[in-house]
């Protein structure tokens, strides 16, 4: 990137990685891959409170896709400024459509996970326990 | 165990169905249609220099009311789900009653004996907290002043200003919240966020039109008509909820 003389590994390797590949595709990849582990985690753990962390990190997932679904080759970030007029916008800006529906996204994730942490504390207060594995009524 | 394996082989199934939605995946050239209406006349229609914002408030206005409305449900949700626990160990409490659960009710028992102080905040957090929370604070009503104009907005400003608060009761657990001014913000901010909506409706083309306050000078911070109006308002309501939340939280698990 900046000269091949420092020892910067980290960005040759994340280059290799992603190379001949689109900006959305390396969105996409890395935010199926927050959502498959977020899915992982909510399968397979027991305490609520990771269940409850696993599910943030697929809510990420989600909103990474969707954020480089609404980007368009070489845009920038729809404001206006001194760098970018009114008139030129049209091919320079990315889909701010996206943007904000994952505003929304991140928002109500929020109040969710707010929700879900108040049901573990009623949980914890009910059996005095966070794993799933003590609370006999819900196993069918 | 089979059922560990299991999950594995369908989250990598999962896996391999995704391959082909990615694979082909590009760079879009052009924003979708719908976005060029907003990228090319967005900024002559509103007066917005960001465009998110543009789109959040106004051109989507009504779905920002309802995310409004679903992070009050959620707040409230939360409020009556840990305050109800409440109401109910103060009533077991009175009545002496044996509860319906014996499980339960010897949880209760047990809950209380154990029931410690909680540790006191270190001189550094207490320090910081003190020194970062006005700081947070007009950080977090600059980023929703400045929504319009620049990246951030209601919600993000209020996220900021909470997190302020949530450093203040971290460092010292028993400060009391003044729930009533909590409240009392949190309830009129709303109150007033549909008020400019009616207002649009009456003054100009129609709910939430934010152009009954003059456009003013493109890029200024009093510009875009009643956008940072409704961003301020938002902000207000997202900071004040969010504190909500993290204070019923702390009352309840201690």
């Amino acid at each position: 990137m900046t000269g091949d003389t420092g020892a910067m590994p980290q960005g040759t390797l994340l280059q290799n990685l992603t190379a001949g590949m689109h900006i959305t595709q390396v969105m996409a990849v890395i935010g199926f891959i927050l959502i498959l582990l977020g899915l992982w985690g909510i399968l397979t753990r027991k305490h609520i409170i990771r269940m409850i962390i696993s599910f943030s990190i697929l809510d990420s997932g989600i909103h990474l896709i969707m954020v480089g679904l609404g980007y368009t080759r070489n845009g920038t970030a729809p404001i206006f400024d001194g760098d970018l007029s009114i008139t030129d916008a049209l091919g320079r800006v990315v889909d701010p459509i996206p943007s904000a529906l994952v505003l929304t996204a991140i928002v109500i994730g929020i109040a969710v996970t707010a929700l879900m942490l108040s049901y573990a504390v009623r949980l914890y207060k009910a059996y005095r326990s966070l794993s799933i594995d003590d609370i006999k009524e819900m196993k069918w | 165990m089979i059922q560990r394996m299991l999950i594995i082989l369908v989250l990598i199934l999962m896996g391999f169905g995704i391959i082909p939605l990615v694979w082909g995946l590009q760079d879009a050239e052009t924003v979708s249609p719908v976005s060029q209406y907003y990228v090319s006349q967005g900024a002559d229609d509103l007066g917005a220099a960001n465009l998110v914002t543009a789109v959040v408030v106004s051109y989507r206005g009504l779905d920002t009311l309802g995310e409004v409305a679903v992070l009050f449900t959620a707040t409230a949700g939360a409020a009556m789900l840990l305050g109800l626990g409440a109401d109910n160990s103060k009533r077991k409490q009175q009545h002496q009653q044996a509860s319906e659960k014996p499980g339960n009710h010897m949880a209760e028992s047990e809950a209380q004996p154990k029931k410690q102080e909680r540790r006191e905040g270190s001189e550094l957090l207490k320090t910081g907290a003190a020194f970062l929370f006005p700081l947070l604070l007009v950080f977090g009503v600059y980023i929703f002043i400045h929504g319009h104009l620049t990246p951030g907005g209601g919600f993000q400003g209020g996220v900021v200003i909470a997190s302020g608060l949530v450093l203040l009761l971290l460092s010292e657990s028993d400060r009391p919240m003044r729930k009533t001014l909590l409240h009392s913000i949190e309830s009129l901010s709303g109150a007033a966020y549909a008020a400019v909506g009616l207002m649009g409706l009456w003054l100009a083309a129609g709910f939430l039109d934010p152009r009954f306050l003059p456009a003013g000078q493109f890029g200024s911070l009093f510009s875009a008509g009643a956008i940072p109006v409704i961003y301020s308002l938002i902000g207000l309501k997202v900071g004040s909820e969010l504190t909500g939340v993290i204070d019923s939280l702390r009352r309840r698990s201690s």
